[in-house]
């Protein structure tokens, strides 16, 4: 990179830039626009040096500033009433939220992209974005206890897929099964909108006690600043700012050298150290290493402090003797901590480091005023403040421009183009095996089968079922749900409808097994923000889904921004993957997706509308988009989600399943495949109600549905519950001991021949 | 009480799992540390799953060489009972306590499962609670779990009956002869590919057909301990 090659010959040291203050810097090369090296010489009033540089390029990259994205996110703050606030510990701003979830536990959760650097090298790229949001749960003084993945890829028939596929998966699973947390769910989808920029999200979530919260600032002057954990190498430099704030450009260069390189045994050792540092009341702040390395760790730490900091840049231990200040500045190497610690109590920090032989260099401390300075073998090398590093980035208004496309698509509805329907059961029944055997309604064993998801011993519900449950008290069963959604074809359509749907999903996912929704995390895909329309869709979301959170009552606590994800001038479908987090009394109340028992009544609640436009069967039947997604029901799922809540507690529901992808039919499907137990259902009273045909009654996705199984002696009570809620109940079918779906007058299908159709899809194409 | 230690490794992940299971069971768990050359006077001791320092040679090579396993190999030769989960089972074999060698699965994956195996040997202190050719289902999570070793030595390992568990209906990672796990002559040493710890607790266990995560058939792998213990 000739931007360091320039400055290893003489060090840029402040002194230096003195003497040679009309140097030409190498700005552009490190991402940074010609006003923003403008501002950044305003603000020093002087050019920077080169280290200077360096760090403010990674920090003020949009991947670390959020620069395009703060005017929006802030709505997720206003929007949020204090009401909502009730059990928020930590909000926004930290490295992750943390929610009160009663008894004296809290629990912290987010989840992160790791897209760009997963194109490049699948399986680092996958791997590293695990070991990044699971740091960032350490970080706030919990324990890790369980991840979540979010996959998007290209066309599953794509030559390239097959080759970013095994190396996402693999790298998921080599990082998470080796830091032993359970992996409890998530989301696999194929489009060839992700075919050279395929989405890898992860998730992860922590426990702790309240006392044990821990923050990432530095107070306390004297304090020592402490990096820990693995050594600082080449990995990684200039990933945050080149890779993950640009596009990739068909021919261009290979950016492999910038994509990190994971060792999740390092990372496994540091949880323990850093856990069993907490414990003994060894660390007064802590943060850790990802995106921008030290740069970020020491600005932000000291920008949220209430003093300045002074680091010794050459004390830092090193893989590669010869990496120069700029480059440890930006080094993304994975696995390391920083910590502030008490000097009376370092003894104890180096204790419990070499129990656990975990490498710590003293780099610094924490000083009086509000500098953040650094010197490199004795030369000051960096002397800004750390809030104009760390904070107060540049925040853009981006040009906003209504897609021209999207009235003409939103105009192609499924009636408009006249796709054609069915009445006859032969037809139905054939279609709903091809969508049961279409590739993201396929079964996901394939991927779900390499993941551990009994390590820890407290996975109450993982894959296949709605949503993954951790018990976290062992004593009293408490425990917590995570779901997590994101349906692009809908985002396409209407990105402010398309993000409510996936909160909606969510949340009914989290209801469905049988929690109370609490909380959101969200990691909010989308293309360039340099492209007008690209920043329409994402401004739409932004708000489509603050409004959602504040009507169904539960805030957004941390999450992410990805932007650039599109190859050349084509962006991906906007993509805001939508986690919500939700607690259970006892796990012990938990409901499965699907019924165990023959004699259960399968109960049908809401409503069903004719709503196919952007629907799996669309997509699988008649390749083909366009139209309105399905309407927004807030308050109906609210209603839901209390039948739901209330069923499983008085343990009046055996199983629930949500309608979503492929609707009615994929549920029917997925219910009694997920034990093996046959059903039978009639669809007359359906139609008639809803006033719908067999097509929609079947494949309608509208929302605010699920389907549950409710022994007969407590018909009575369940429906009394669901209509003191007023929620629309119809009871649609009775589990049998078949091994087969009838539906009546229209089909009968085996499940070994759905499960044969589902189990098939992923083998053939990755086997 | 019985005292029963599962030692840590750095890179031991179902360590604690394994001390609630000895827990449920009914004794205290004992955590024991691998730089220590002391065994607290535990009564049995359980090798755990995870990745000690890290795997990065063949799994459990650096582990069977940790100080603690000096006192583990000493006292299990005068009969202290001692169970091998998965990277405890690569350990024992590591450590030349049981035969063969653990490889990468054949299909080249982790594989996670909930696994049915045949209990082949019951006249061991970890397995007394058992029928001979009872199915049990045990959670199995592993990505070199394929068992090998000479012919000479799996005749002699079936000669002598020394085949403890195997797998039934899926070999999940290519074991030669279907081998799940062993034991040593003298019935105090088990290793086994599949983890007992996660088929303890009703709620977090493999599914039965009675109910979902159900399945404690694991449980009796530390009850038998127990028994064994109580005996001698």
């Amino acid at each position: 990179m000739s931007a360091t090659e320039n400055t290893k010959a003489v060090l840029d040291t402040v002194e230096n830039v003195a003497k040679d203050p009309e140097r030409t810097q190498p700005y552009a090369a490190l991402g940074l626009k010609d006003g923003e090296y403008a501002l950044i010489k305003d603000i020093l009033g002087r050019r920077p040096t080169s280290a200077e540089l360096a760090m403010y390029s990674v920090m003020w990259s949009e991947h670390c500033s959020y620069k395009s994205s703060k005017k929006y996110l802030r709505q997720f703050g206003t929007k949020t009433t204090e009401e909502m606030r009730k059990h928020l510990m930590v909000g926004m701003g930290q490295n992750a939220g943390v929610v009160d979830i009663g008894d004296g536990w809290a629990v912290t959760f987010k989840v992160e992209s790791h897209n760009h650097p997963s194109y490049i090298e699948p399986f680092q790229g996958a791997a590293t974005g695990v070991g990044g949001i699971v740091r960032d749960i350490i970080s706030m003084g919990a324990r890790p206890i369980a991840v979540m993945d979010q996959l998007r890829f290209g066309a599953i028939d794509h030559e390239d897929t097959a080759r970013v596929f095994h190396g996402v998966v693999g790298g998921i699973s080599f990082y998470g099964n080796c830091l032993g947390l359970p992996n409890i769910g998530g989301e696999t989808y194929f489009d060839s909108c992700y075919q050279a920029n395929p989405l890898v999200n992860a998730l992860a979530l922590g426990v702790l006690r309240h006392e044990d919260l821990k923050l990432a600032n530095a107070t306390g002057v004297g304090n020592k600043v402490v990096l820990f954990g693995a050594r600082t190498g080449g990995d990684g430099i200039g990933g945050a700012s080149i890779l993950a704030s640009d596009s990739f450009s068909e021919g261009g260069p290979t950016k492999r050298p910038a994509v990190q390189v994971g060792d999740p045994f390092a990372e496994k050792v540091l949880i323990e150290c850093c856990l069993e540092l907490y414990a003994a009341d060894a660390v007064e702040a802590i943060q850790d290493l990802g995106a921008a390395g030290i740069s970020c760790a020491t600005s932000e730490l000291a920008a949220n402090g209430d003093g300045g900091m002074h680091v010794e840049l050459d004390r830092v231990l090193l893989r590669d003797e010869t990496l120069t200040p700029e480059e440890i500045l930006m080094s993304e190497s994975q696995e390391r901590m920083m910590a502030i610690v008490d000097p009376a109590k370092l003894a104890t920090f180096e204790a419990i480091c070499k129990k656990w032989e975990v490498e710590y260099s003293v780099l610094g401390e924490v000083t009086e005023g509000n500098r953040l300075t650094i010197d490199w073998h004795g030369e000051r090398i960096v002397d800004v403040d750390p809030s104009t590093v760390a904070v107060d980035s540049p925040v853009y208004d981006r040009p906003v421009a209504y897609p021209a496309w999207i009235d003409a698509l939103n105009a192609q509805g499924v009636n408009a183009s006249g796709l054609t329907r069915s009445e006859e059961g032969a037809q139905l029944g054939k279609w709903m095996l091809d969508l049961a055997g279409s590739a993201d309604l396929a079964s996901k064993s394939l991927i779900t089968n390499q993941y551990d998801h009994y390590v820890m011993g407290n996975t109450a519900l993982a894959m296949p079922d709605d949503a993954g449950m951790v018990r976290i008290d062992e004593e009293t069963g408490l425990g917590v749900a995570l779901a997590t959604d994101a349906n692009g074809r809908y985002c396409q359509l209407d990105p402010y409808v398309g993000a409510q749907l996936a909160l909606s999903e969510a949340y009914r996912n989290v209801s469905s097994a049988g929690a109370t929704p609490m909380a959101v995390t969200d990691c909010l895909n989308f293309g360039s923000p340099e492209n007008p329309e690209v920043m329409w869709q994402f401004s739409k979301a932004v708000e489509g889904l603050a409004d959602a959170c504040q009507i169904l009552g539960i805030p957004v606590t941390g999450g992410n921004v990805s932007f650039y994800n599109q190859t050349g001038d084509k962006p991906i479908f906007p993509t805001p993957v939508v986690g919500v987090m939700g607690v259970i009394d006892d796990v012990a109340a938990r409901v499965p997706s699907g019924p165990q028992d023959a004699g259960l009544n399968i109960y049908l609640l809401g409503t069903t509308q004719d709503e196919l436009d952007g629907s799996a069967w669309a997509h699988v039947v008649h390749d083909h988009l366009g139209g309105r997604p399905p309407a927004v029901k807030l308050e109906a799922e609210k209603a839901l989600s209390a039948v739901l809540g209330a069923g499983a507690n008085q343990g009046l529901i055996f199983a629930s399943h949500d309608l979503s992808d492929g609707g009615l039919a994929q549920a029917i499907a997925e219910f009694s495949l997920r034990f093996g137990m046959g059903a039978r259902y009639w669809l007359g009273e359906i139609e008639a109600r809803d006033g719908v045909d067999l097509t929609a009654a079947l494949f309608s996705e509208s929302s605010a549905r699920a389907i549950v199984a409710v022994p007969r002696e407590e018909d009575v009570k369940f429906i009394g519950l669901c209509e003191g809620r007023g929620v629309p109940v119809m009871r649609i079918g009775v589990t049998e001991d078949t091994a087969a779906i009838e539906v009546q007058n229209l089909f009968t299908l085996q499940l070994d021949e759905i499960r044969a159709r589902s189990n098939e899809t992923l083998p053939k194409y990755f086997g | 009480m019985t005292k029963i230690g599962v030692v840590t490794f750095p890179g031991s992940l179902d360590d604690r799992d394994a001390l609630r299971a000895v827990r449920l069971a009914g004794a205290e768990g004992v955590a024991l540390w691998h730089a220590d050359h002391d065994l607290q006077g535990v009564d049995a001791v359980v090798l755990p799953g995870g990745f000690s320092y890290g795997d990065y040679l063949r799994c459990g090579a650096i582990a069977a060489i940790s100080p603690i396993m000096t006192e583990v190999k000493a006292a299990a030769a005068k009969g202290l009972p001692v169970l091998g989960i998965c990277n405890g089972f690569q350990v024992l074999v590591e450590a030349g306590m049981l035969p063969g060698g653990l490889i990468r699965n054949d299909h080249g994956n982790f594989f996670c499962r909930d696994q049915k195996l045949r209990v082949e040997s019951t006249s061991t202190a970890w397995t007394n609670e058992f029928e001979q050719g009872e199915e049990i289902v045990i959670p199995l999570k592993n990505g070199e779990g394929g068992y090998i070793a000479t012919e000479e030595t799996l005749d002699r390992l079936e000669g002598e009956g020394l085949v403890a568990f195997r797998y039934l209906e899926v070999n999940p990672n290519g074991s030669l002869r279907d081998i799940a796990g062993l034991r040593n002559e003298m019935g105090n040493v088990v290793g086994l590919m599949p983890h007992p710890e996660h088929a303890t607790e009703p709620g977090f266990g493999p599914d039965t057909d009675a109910a979902m995560r159900s399945g404690t058939d694991g449980l009796r792998f530390f009850r038998s301990v127990l028994n064994s213990l109580a005996v001698a």
